[in-house]
């Protein structure tokens, strides 16, 4: 079991390396991991917004445009802090790394490009989106929101193309530690681009709508049993649910790329000791001195899942030379890691099972109460599900920055007291993070008690009435 | 080709520093609008004219960052383990400041809302403070070529505080002028001359500034003060005449041509500087031919910036068009 001594342990840095490396990391697995989470809503709730807009529009469901409205009002309040927190990110890989960026920035750098260029679309016409509410054209306002969705999965794609890239870098020739050339569709179309995208594209879109889902649980547990619940319920549940058969057949896809293209990270996924065929499934345990401790093991599994059959050989850490092995510690994290991610999404797969059963039986939005309470808690082990995914990515690079051309303590900046800045950094997105949960509590309570969110804006004057055609019809709360 | 995406990089600059530097001003006016009654209404304009247009504005400043460290990438890791303090300010004002704008936009109470609009202008002050510093030091040769430079003393001389300054004096007199012609746009005349009051003296303070900017580049930067008298002389006494100009027809109440004179002199101060510079990327030692990435990669460069010219400008027209006709108001 992992003590309060392990944990110590794991904390205090290694004899060779450098004295910034620990904090820069932390701050780093942080900061993206705050910001990850952001990411469906920016994303993929967009475009949930625009499944409940298309339905109001089409259908003449007021109950529907009246979801896409707040939908989009609360993905605003998202999108600005993914947009901050993603600036941040781009300062850190200047301050906190920049080995990778000087040596690097010239064949990792230009994705981001690409990235800012579907970033800004995203940022424009999410403001034409968000703001045209009542004042543009229905259809022409729902059009201006069709861009929001595909340049978040355009940007997506550019960014998850730089961070495949250090997981199997290509396209590039080094002189004397230098980038000479650079060949760029080699880069973007990395070995491991194609498999990272569309898994994380996909886990957007069942975060997002497990999210939603799960937000109108626990109003039909608590009573509110109505129209507008049950299709907010209905379109943010039906996404992810659909979607999560194809997940759990790209991920298994994708474990199995990692098996063939990055079998040092396979070996830490299934905590693989040594190389070896006939090798068991470990399910949970951990990695002491080189040893398998605490796991349930299931023979011949690990080699079977690799490729299908019991005489698989697996590649072992021993088959790492031994300075840049990853130490136990990482292979534990890597290894629980991924079982968290395989656990929680077999979880929300049975959940979508068991909707489409209720669904066959009832027709209707399922009433059972378990069924709706496991609902409840969907977003959340949905996030899990995703914070551990990229632990398995970044984690199980180490200690590579970008694997074997670059090791991650070289990677790291010298200057400056990073623990400091970490602890600025936390103070500062933990206040963000009540901020906007805040904010989003306050924007439901509004939404509640007055039905209605033309309030008054800041220091503003009352509001102009508006046209009543525009209006959403009478609400259902 | 490293000078074509030298001058992307600059384009995305001077529009960082119009577009969101007006916006940053805004949040300075927003600071010194005074209490929740008595700055009620400069609040409220600032928060309309803003609101829908702040993302896109702030997106320049990432286009710059991804151009910068594509382009030039040895130059961005010398900048940021030089001048990471003045850096890690900038951040933590974007973090406050649209975090705060958002919240505050959604937040209900006014104690709430007063918090929030604190920080989003105390940030808005922080910011383009700390970007003039940094430009000050890296035009000053501050930031050595191989990174790692002195982490205060890099950014804590004359140029880089007259950088600073200027930059928090320009935002607000860039946003001053664009919320005057806003509010005469909203047929407010009482809101269009307290905007044409702050247009005016923030006018005369970066006026000012500038004027004692040429001594304290005379004693601190050299170089720079050289190029800038010479090469650059002839957008130095541009961006002066657009200044004056602009100054007049705020006199006057005229509305034609106000911002653009006043988008003109700026524009013009930071061609000035990369001009000056030329062809340096770092002061007067790193020279963009000698920073820059591989001729793939700027190839990319340019053609994402081709792209980005045929679906993000007319894009961009059409927010600030919506924008500007009142179509994306906020309710």
């Amino acid at each position: 079991m992992l003590t309060l001594d392990a944990v110590l342990n794991g904390l205090a840095t290694a004899a060779d390396e450098p004295a910034q490396l620990l904090p820069a990391r932390q701050q780093m697995a942080f900061t993206l991991g705050f910001h990850i989470i952001l990411v469906p809503f920016g994303v993929a709730l967009t475009s949930l917004t625009l499944i409940a807009h298309y339905r109001g529009l089409r259908r003449g469901d007021s109950t529907a445009l009246l979801l896409a409205r707040r939908w989009s009002k609360a993905a605003a309040v998202l999108f600005a802090v993914g947009a901050v927190t993603g600036t941040v990110l781009t300062f850190e890989l200047g301050v906190l790394w920049p080995g990778l960026m000087g040596t690097y920035g010239a064949a990792f750098g230009f994705p981001f490009s690409i990235e800012g260029l579907f970033f800004f679309l995203e940022a424009i016409f999410v403001s034409i989106y968000i703001y045209g509410w009542n004042r543009l054209p229905p259809w022409g306002h729902f059009w201006t929101g069709v861009p929001v969705s595909l340049s978040g999965i355009g940007g997506t794609a550019s960014v998850v193309a730089a961070n495949s890239w250090m997981n199997q870098p290509g396209g590039i020739t080094m002189r004397d530690g230098k980038v000479v050339d650079v060949r760029p569709s080699e880069v973007f179309f990395n070995g491991a681009f194609w498999g990272e995208t569309i898994h994380m594209l996909l886990a957007a879109y069942i975060v997002a709508g497990f999210t939603v889902a799960s937000v109108y649980a626990v109003g039909l547990l608590r009573g509110r049993d109505n129209g507008y619940h049950r299709t907010g319920f209905l379109i943010g549940f039906v996404t992810a649910a659909c979607l999560m058969p194809i997940q759990l057949f790209v991920g298994d896809t994708l474990a199995r790329d990692v098996f063939n293209d990055e079998p040092a990270k396979f070996a830490a996924i299934e905590m693989v000791p040594t190389t070896d065929d006939h090798v068991p499934e470990t399910l949970g345990g951990v990695l002491i001195d080189g040893e398998v401790r605490y796991g349930w093991q299931i023979p011949d599994l690990g080699s079977i899942l690799a490729d299908f059959s019991p005489s698989t050989t697996i590649k072992g850490l021993d088959a790492i030379p031994a300075d840049v092995r990853p130490s136990d510690r990482t292979v534990s994290i890597v290894h629980l890691a991924f079982d968290v991610m395989v656990g929680t999404g077999t979880l929300l797969a049975l959940l979508a099972a068991w909707f489409a059963w209720l669904w066959y039986r009832h027709r209707q939005v399922p009433r059972n109460r378990w069924f709706l309470r496991a609902c409840a808690v969907s977003g959340l082990v949905a996030v899990i599900c995703l914070e551990s995914g990229w632990v398995v990515t970044e984690v199980g690079r180490q200690p590579w920055t970008v694997v074997g051309l670059l090791l991650t303590k070289d990677a790291v900046t010298t200057e400056g007291n990073i623990w400091a800045l970490f602890a600025c950094v936390l103070a500062l997105y933990c206040a963000v993070a009540a901020a906007a949960i805040w904010v989003l509590r306050s924007m439901r309570r509004r939404w509640r008690a007055e039905g209605d969110d033309n309030v008054t804006v800041p220091y503003g004057p009352a509001p102009e009435p508006e046209p009543v055609a525009a209006r959403p019809g009478p609400r259902e709360q | 080709m490293q000078d074509t995406v030298a001058i992307l990089l600059f384009v995305g600059v001077i529009a960082y520093a119009l577009l969101g530097g007006a916006d940053f001003g805004a949040g300075f006016w927003d600071l010194t609008a005074g209490g929740a009654e008595r700055g009620r209404r400069p609040r409220h304009l600032i928060d309309t004219s803003i609101g829908p247009v702040w993302e896109a504005n702030h997106t320049w400043l990432i286009y710059c960052l991804v151009i910068l460290w594509s382009g030039f990438p040895t130059a961005f890791t010398a900048i940021t383990t030089t001048l990471y303090l003045p850096l890690i300010l900038a951040g933590l004002g974007i973090v406050l400041r649209g975090a705060a704008f958002a919240f505050r936009h959604n937040a209900m109470r006014t104690p709430e809302q007063r918090l929030y609009g604190a920080l989003f202008a105390v940030s808005s002050v922080l910011t383009p403070y700390s970007f003039g510093a940094i430009a000050g030091a890296i035009a000053s040769g501050r930031v050595p070529t191989g990174g790692n430079g002195n982490a205060v003393a890099g950014w804590n001389h004359p140029t880089s505080h007259l950088g600073g300054i200027l930059a928090v004096v320009v935002c607000a007199y860039l946003a001053a002028v664009y919320l005057h012609v806003e509010a005469r746009r909203a047929d407010d005349p009482g809101l269009a001359r307290y905007f044409r009051d702050r247009g005016l003296a923030a006018g005369v303070a970066a006026g000012a500034v500038s004027v004692a900017g040429i001594f304290v580049l005379h004693s601190d930067a050299e170089r720079l003060f050289h190029d800038l008298s010479h090469v650059a002389l002839p957008l130095v006494i541009g961006a002066a005449v657009c200044g004056i100009a602009c100054m007049l027809l705020l006199l006057t109440d005229r509305r034609v041509l106000l911002r653009q004179t006043a988008a003109a002199a700026v524009a013009l101060v930071v061609c000035g500087w990369g001009v000056a510079q030329y062809p340096y990327l770092l002061g007067t030692h790193l020279t963009l031919d000698e920073a820059a990435s591989p001729r793939a990669t700027l190839q990319v460069l340019i053609v994402v910036a081709c792209v980005a010219g045929v679906t993000v400008l007319p894009s961009l027209i059409l927010l600030f068009r919506l924008a500007g006709r009142g179509r994306l108001t906020i309710h």
